[in-house]
């Protein structure tokens, strides 16, 4: 394969950020729209529609799959090879909250929009900045909404397209909002669940209390808490939400949200394993009953620091003085990776208050984040056609 | 009802899906030769302002080119609005900088009127500022009646207006001046006028050969006070309304109302109403609405007089 003519990239990037912000109402008015119109998991059809019109608009052929994702292909040069440009559509909000955006000098502000409105407006974008930029590559680019990928969703878009497309992908990126600088080439193992406590409706007045689901779910978390962490490989178990009761009396059900990850596959396993000992042993000593559900699932996967496409990227980053920092990912990536496909993840700009109420991004630095995504897909579409 | 309502409920009403091929319409406004100004009064909007602009611009002078300016008419906020106006690319006035010498009194009509000297377009779109879902469609769906039908003079808006709370939007109510005062004086004394859905809407196209030979009250007035005199010179064949579907706006107290009721039924207090005629007259640097043809403003005295009729 041919060295990648690194330099060449580094140029055209911060070129491209120079040009970028001519093109800013374009993008911003897409970050907008993507931002009002609210895509709960399972609920993504009216932003999937969105994106119709907007690629219909830019006379892109387009389609919609049985999972209700949506993708466009802008025909490369050659058409050999395909590079996958990806964003989840969905988002943590229902769609009864106020999805208004709010833009400020130097700010747009509301729900979803570092995750994921922006990486969908990027997306959406794309081909209009490529076209305006001149940017013209070999590959074909597939430009994929992907539903169902947060939560329950357990990115079942991104995988029936993967597992469907007609079109081999040969690389990937995947868009996500923030964080500016976020560099992902790897994937933790992961399962994701909810435990489930349910206490018998009667009170026994012997336990004085003590017969609350509350209480069960304290005892379950406190097992939880003495299961063995190792620091390598690392290994976390996250504790997300809880809930239960609604007043002052002993409530008959509570619920714990957990996420295990790990680099290591088989730290997976084990935990999971232990969590089921926990959960029998609950029901084994007590009136209570508890259940676990596994929804999501994740293997480890990594492309390896030094893979061409990350160096590529990390170059790239640096050149427009954007600190790279690496981290694994849970999200799509991890589905691409177990297909053996070199893929990244890169954060568009900076946001604050990221899945909260307040959420809001910085205008200025999208520029960086966009001429970083251009400059990478040109130095892996090189690469493909190199190789 | 007046036997011209029905027909003119037929031909002048539209919904904005029908003008959806914004392509289509900026060829059609280009082969015309016209020239299309978005006007936005402001006072205090910084929450919306800047999200109006970026959707404008990008939809309707970037991705098509429907629309030659975007300008912000200020009559003097005292939060961001001008800075983030103009951060977005707006061109930004204070009114009171415009045509001095007639003095400043701050209000919306002020606004308006004072925008005609400063805009260029043969048609004016205004469009207020405090829209939460801002949308294309809010310029295209007014300019296009226009655009495709010469005979048509003034296209006014209308849409369900829920009220914004605190954790979303409720899907009734506002509109409350129309329906407890304008609507019942329309009923009264220009009966065909209520064929018009909501008069006082804040989103209107009109052109410039009309604005130019109507008086403008300064207040909140401004927009019945047009309907009127437009509805006296030319009738209302020339008239059009727009269905835009849903306007989400800020709710505003029953104060707030009030002022806007005292307004819509009232005269400037100083008992001068700004006209083509008065703007003509000034001579002013750089503009380039000195220059243009401009009819007598004869409007002038009959809408004064059909205005006190109105109020007895």
């Amino acid at each position: 394969m041919d060295p990648m003519p690194m330099p060449e990239f580094l140029d055209a990037a911060k070129r491209y950020r120079d040009e970028l912000p001519a093109l800013r109402d374009l993008f911003l008015a897409n970050a907008v729209f993507c931002g009002e119109t609210p895509s709960p998991t399972f609920e993504e059809a009216e932003l999937v529609q969105f994106l119709t019109d907007r690629f219909t608009e830019g006379g892109l052929e387009n389609s919609i799959d049985e999972m209700g994702s949506i993708s466009a292909i802008r025909p490369g040069k050659s058409g050999k090879r395909n590079i996958l440009v990806a964003a989840h559509l969905d988002t943590a909000w229902e769609t009864a909250v106020d999805h208004t955006v709010r833009a400020s000098e130097r700010r747009l502000h509301g729900v979803g929009l570092a995750d994921n409105a922006l990486g969908v407006a990027a997306l959406v974008s794309l081909p209009t900045l490529l076209d305006r930029l001149g940017v013209d590559l070999e590959a074909n680019l597939i430009l994929l909404g992907a539903t169902r990928s947060l939560g329950r969703g357990d990115l079942e878009g991104l995988r029936y397209f993967l597992d469907h497309t007609k079109a081999p992908v040969d690389a990937a990126i995947c868009l996500e909002g923030a964080q500016l600088g976020r560099l992902s080439y790897s994937c933790l193992g992961m399962i994701r669940g909810v435990i489930a406590v349910t206490v018998p409706e009667a009170q026994d007045w012997r336990e004085w209390g003590t017969s609350s689901a509350i209480m069960r779910m304290n005892q379950i978390i406190t097992k939880i808490l003495g299961i063995g962490r190792p620091l390598s490989p690392r290994t976390q178990i996250i504790l997300g939400s809880i809930s239960a009761g609604s007043g002052f009396t002993p409530p008959e059900k509570a619920r714990l949200r957990f996420e295990v990850r790990s680099e290591g596959g088989d730290q997976v396993s084990r935990i999971q394993q232990e969590l089921e000992n926990i959960i029998a042993e609950i029901n084994a000593n007590s009136p209570a009953e508890a259940e676990m559900e596994i929804f999501a699932r994740r293997e480890p996967g990594d492309l390896g620091f030094n893979h061409g496409i990350v160096a590529a990227a990390r170059g790239i980053m640096e050149s427009l003085g954007v600190e790279p920092r690496i981290r694994p990912s849970i999200s799509e990536l991890s589905a691409l990776l177990a297909r053996g496909i070199p893929s990244l993840t890169l954060g568009l700009t900076k946001a604050e208050h990221v899945n909260e109420l307040e959420e809001s991004i910085e205008i200025e630095p999208v520029f960086d984040g966009l001429a970083q995504v251009i400059a990478t897909l040109q130095a892996i579409d090189h690469r493909l056609a190199h190789e | 009802m007046s036997d011209q309502i029905e027909p003119w409920l037929q031909s002048n009403t539209f919904h904005h899906s029908e003008f959806w091929d914004l392509r289509k319409l900026a060829e059609l406004k280009q082969e015309k030769g016209l020239s299309i100004s978005v006007c936005i009064p402001t006072l205090n909007e910084e929450a919306t302002i800047g999200k109006e602009i970026i959707i404008i611009k990008s939809e309707l002078m970037d991705r098509y080119p429907l629309i030659d300016e975007i300008a912000v008419i200020d009559s003097g906020s005292t939060d961001r609005t001008q800075e983030i106006a103009r951060s977005f690319g707006a061109d930004v006035y204070f009114s009171g900088d415009i045509l001095p010498g007639q003095g400043f009194k701050r209000g919306k009509g002020e606004n308006l009127w004072k925008a005609i000297h400063q805009l260029k377009g043969d048609i004016v779109c205004y469009v207020d500022a405090d829209i939460r879902n801002i949308h294309p469609r809010f310029v295209s769906g007014l300019v296009a009646p226009l655009i495709y039908r010469d005979e048509l003079h003034y296209v006014k808006a209308f849409y369900d207006r829920p009220l914004t709370l605190t954790k979303g939007v409720r899907s009734s109510g506002g509109g409350r001046v129309t329906e407890i005062l304008v609507r019942p004086l329309f009923s009264l004394f220009f009966p065909e006028l209520t064929a018009l859905i909501q008069p006082l809407s804040g989103e209107y196209a009109v052109r410039r050969t009309v604005l130019e030979q109507i008086p403008f009250p300064i207040g909140y007035g401004v927009e019945t006070s047009h309907i009127i005199d437009v509805y006296e010179k030319w009738g209302l064949e020339a008239f059009a309304q727009t269905d835009l579907d849903i306007r989400v706006h800020r709710n505003q107290t029953t104060e707030a109302l009030g002022k806007m009721a005292f307004g819509t039924h009232s005269r400037p207090s100083n008992g001068w109403t700004p006209t083509a005629s008065s703007i003509r007259s000034q001579t002013w640097s750089g503009s380039t609405a000195s220059s243009r043809s401009r009819a007598p403003a004869t409007a002038r005295s009959s809408s004064r007089s059909t205005r006190r009729n109105a109020r007895r």
